[in-house]
């Protein structure tokens, strides 16, 4: 496997310049020749197959849900960063770059996330000439704020919708080009296969979501921008449709899959209520500005508090330990999302969890409405507040909240070089089903900026570059007649027709609730080498009993969740298999994979930089073989490697 | 522990797009009322296909109500009972005991049932297609404080660019009418500076899809204001038809596209 990162030669803020000046150009009448697939519409895809279609390359662009405006990037909430340095408090690219590098604890490449933070401010620009309605002062110009712990305000909103207006903005710049013929939508499709053609990506196979009919589509290059795959873990903050497949599909036609293991846990979500529960849902992390985290001391006083016999209100102040603040007194109930979530679990673990399951700790704004009164804090964070209300019945301006970190991210993906290539030329990848720009966490209000650069101004260069060496000639010359869209069909068409046809007892969603069990205990938020390789065989026997006694009803010919799932399901499993086998060869802690075996005395992190400074890619090699780990090595060359301390 | 109830479901089930529908009757048990109505039709998904029985289909993904997949008719009322919130987010606690629900699709002629509750709101793209958009290449932004935009005209902006595009409007207007999403689409571009350039001519492209499409006319009933999750205001339609005269007589004079 050939893990060539392709970094452009030269000083680290040089590169992206002369990177886009020694590329392919392709002539503006040539461009008209050549077809582009975009897999998924969010804002990676929906950016990425607007402005590909602006610069006259024909695209079809594909996503399961019924419109393209659906994407699960709409519900973002917090923001968007950005190196603009309009508060003049001392942002600079340089330090976007160096915060996102230190933030995803030094196990993102340096390149790529220089270039990041480079093409930041032309994404605010962007999509504020899209009418974007950010946040403005009262003078007209932009509002910032300072999110998830960082020291400078940087960040862009439209209130508490960011991820939703900023889709929209990309959704009508695709919608123009739908309409102006350029780009050919395809609505509840699903990509099941990836088409090679001697090696490079050529096209895709697609389920018809509503007529069940398979398809073939075959292109000049392919871009995957279909997400990440948190839904692993069953009950995420992920969308219901959130799903693997795509990438997994390409994985398995030779795409390296970066750093599985690394996955987000974002510590204020709602606790979760029943076994019914399809959803978790994130709680902006802008409330912990304000609110303090606590649990009791006492075990047996959560105990009362969970059966409802003592109002934790009454419980007195020295009973309460919050947790976040005797631990991390510097940043308080600020400390990053990794570093908060574990700590939230371990009182948890301890029997001081409150929520009726145990799984909870308190978010409490009593001494926050003391100070600044009950009006502030609803101007803050009304919205949110009712949010709370709406879903759990509690009013938070009286009882504390209750949060519990959930899935919210995923960092790993498939691998990409400099130019969002994966191992299979011609096949690109954006957005977060890429591993490309937040190493072992993503910091707050970091994945829109990432998706919109990526879609807007990466993408349309790299894949042009692709197409330009490619030379006009070829343009159009695989179509669907070519024996490999046969094979990939009758490919996917096997496995339709097996997952209806075992005819056993399970359904899908008892399957998958037990395969995201597994993976929440054993590669959560915490692991250790024991679980991991239990994990792994019991995630082998969840395949065999799958593919055995599995029951999905209805046909293939329509509308038919339950078949949707299952196959989403299966690919899941194995997907889940691999993340632990990532998880247990990464022999240390970084960000958001922590391996009990390795930390601090204090319970801290313990990163191993000599041995692990890698992205650890994995290569299929068959059903049940064994992958084949790859390295690409992390060379950093300007910024310092040390410990992260939030004490 | 959380309250349980028992509830009788009366569920529209429709094969496909060519097929007639009928209401079934099922019954769900031991449904927790700090469940969403969604994960409550999940329990039901499961109870059918334990029977062997196809589950009901609907459209949802986020479940947080931003994303505007969900589009289901709740005792008669687009969304259900509860102001302002979506299906998904609407919970079972505003519900009680021994209760008959009925769960039927949006009922509009441009939106034809695909199965069960399952709808094609394509017409909803289409219109934005023609119009719901501010045309700047990616590459040929100023930045982005070179245009400066007053509070209140972004806060207005904003108000109308909350639209989640579900249709409820659609499905609560007598009319069948699709002026408060396009007239929140129309009133969120033509508010802004970057919006003016294409202001006429998006407006009379979008109402003429619009009408193409086989929505009805608005005559001011204001279903769509309180069925619509995200409380857009019925203003948005008076923006609408303000520019949409304006453009018309400019039209007349000098033709805008």
């Amino acid at each position: 496997m050939n893990l060539d990162s392709k970094i452009p030669e030269g000083p680290l803020s040089e590169k992206w310049s002369s990177h886009k000046f020694n590329m392919k150009l392709v002539n503006p009448s040539n461009r008209r020749k050549y077809s582009v697939i975009v897999v998924g519409s969010g804002l990676a895809g929906g950016s990425a197959a607007a402005s590909l279609a602006e610069q006259g390359y024909n695209v079809s662009c594909f996503c399961y849900q019924d419109s393209p405006r659906r994407a699960h990037s709409i519900a973002a909430q917090g923001g968007i960063n950005a190196s603009k340095n309009y508060q003049n408090d001392g942002d600079s690219v340089y330090r976007l770059f160096y915060d996102t590098v230190k933030g995803g604890d030094y196990r993102a490449r340096e390149a790529n996330v220089y270039r990041l933070s480079e093409v930041s401010s032309d994404i605010i620009d962007q999509c504020a000439a899209n009418g974007v309605p950010f946040a403005r002062e009262y003078g007209g110009l932009l509002a910032n704020r300072s999110f998830g712990g960082a020291q400078v305000s940087r960040t862009f909103y439209a209130r508490g919708q960011t991820g939703q207006q900023l889709l929209l903005g990309a959704y009508s710049a695709l919608s123009k080009q739908i309409g102006l013929g350029k780009v050919k939508m395809f609505n509840r499709h699903e990509m099941l296969d990836l088409v090679k053609v001697d090696g490079h990506a050529k096209g895709i196979i697609v389920r018809n979501m509503a007529t069940g009919e398979l398809t073939r589509h075959a292109s000049d290059a392919v871009v995957l921008a279909t997400g990440g795959y948190g839904n692993v873990f069953f009950l995420s903050t992920n969308a219901q449709g959130c799903n693997v497949t795509a990438a997994y599909r390409a994985h398995k036609r030779g795409a390296g899959m970066a750093n599985p293991c690394y996955t987000q846990i974002h510590p204020t979500c709602i606790p979760v209520h029943g076994d019914k529960q399809s959803k978790l849902t994130l709680m902006s992390e802008s409330l912990r500005n304000d609110g303090r985290i606590w649990t009791p001391k006492d075990a047996e006083v959560a105990a009362k508090i969970r059966k409802g016999e003592t109002d934790p209100n009454s419980v007195a102040e020295d009973d309460r330990d919050y947790f976040l603040e005797r631990k991390y007194p510097s940043f308080g109930n600020l400390a990053p999302r990794d570093i908060s979530s574990r700590a939230a679990k371990e009182a948890c673990d301890e029997g001081r969890g409150v929520a009726s399951t145990g799984l909870g700790v308190f978010l409490d704004f009593r001494d926050a409405i003391k100070r600044d009164g009950q009006n502030t804090i609803k101007e803050r964070y009304g919205n949110l507040f009712d949010m709370y209300q709406c879903i759990t019945g509690d009013n938070p301006y009286e009882t504390p909240m209750m949060i519990f970190p959930a899935v919210h991210y995923t960092m790993g993906g498939l691998w990409v070089d400099y130019n969002l290539e994966s191992t299979i030329p011609g096949m690109f990848v954006g957005g977060e089903a890429n591993f490309s720009d937040h190493g072992a966490n993503r910091l707050g209000a970091s994945a829109l900026m990432q998706g919109l650069s990526d879609g807007y101004f990466v993408l349309p260069y790299t894949v042009g570059n692709y197409l330009g060496k490619q030379g006009v000639a070829d343009a159009g010359k695989v179509t669907t007649e070519h024996p490999a869209f046969a094979e990939a069909e009758a490919n996917v068409k096997a496995r339709t027709d097996k997952l209806l046809s075992i005819g056993g007892t399970e359904s899908p969603r008892s399957f998958h609730k037990r395969l995201g069990h597994i993976i929440w205990e054993q590669c959560g938020m915490a692991r250790s080498k024991e679980g991991l390789e239990g994990a792994i065989k019991d995630l082998q026997a969840l395949r065999k009993e799958f593919w055995t006694n599995l029951r999905v009803v209805g046909d293939a010919d329509g509308i038919n969740p339950e078949l949707e799932r299952a196959g989403r399901v299966a690919d899941f499993i194995e997907f889940g298999e691999l993340m632990c086998r990532d998880a247990l060869m990464r022999e240390e802690s970084c960000g958001g994979h922590f391996r009990v075996e390795h930390q601090t005395e204090d319970g801290e992190a313990l990163r191993d930089d000599e041995n692990f400074a890698f992205a650890g890619v994995w290569e299929y090699k068959g059903d049940d073989i064994e992958p084949q780990l790859h390295k690409e090595s992390l060379i950093y060359e300007n910024v310092e490697l040390a410990t992260r301390s939030y004490k | 522990m959380e309250k349980t109830m028992d509830l009788t479901l009366k569920v529209w089930r429709q094969k496909s797009a060519n097929s007639t529908g009928t209401f079934e009757t099922y019954g769900v048990k031991d449904v927790s009322e700090g469940s969403s109505f969604l994960e409550m039709l999940d329990t039901l998904s499961e109870d059918l296909v334990e029977k062997g029985k196809e589950p009901v289909a609907f459209d949802h993904d986020c479940r947080e109500g931003i994303c505007g997949s969900c589009s289901m008719t709740i005792n008669g009322i687009p969304h259900g009972p509860e102001k302002a919130t979506t299906a998904c987010q609407l919970h079972m606690r505003h519900f009680h005991d021994g209760q008959t629900i009925t769960i039927e699709p949006w009922r509009a002629k441009p939106f034809p049932v695909i199965k069960d509750l399952v709808v094609d709101r394509s017409p909803f793209d289409r219109i934005i297609q023609s119009g719901g958009f501010i045309t700047s290449r990616a590459g040929s932004a100023v930045d982005a404080n070179a245009i400066p935009i007053s509070k209140a005209t972004a806060d207005y902006a904003m108000d109308a660019a909350a639209c989640i595009g579900c249709g409820a409007c659609v499905a609560a207007c007598p009319n069948a009418s699709a002026m408060l999403f396009t007239g929140a689409k129309v009133s969120h571009m033509n508010s802004l500076p970057q919006g003016k350039a294409e202001k006429d001519r998006r407006t009379l492209a979008m109402v003429a899809t619009m009408d193409g499409e086989g929505f009805g006319g608005c005559t001011n009933v204001g279903e769509c204001e309180a069925a619509c999750p995200k409380s857009i205001s019925l203003d948005m339609i008076a923006h609408l038809n303000r520019d949409y005269a304006t453009a018309q007589i400019k039209n007349f004079f000098k033709p805008v596209a």
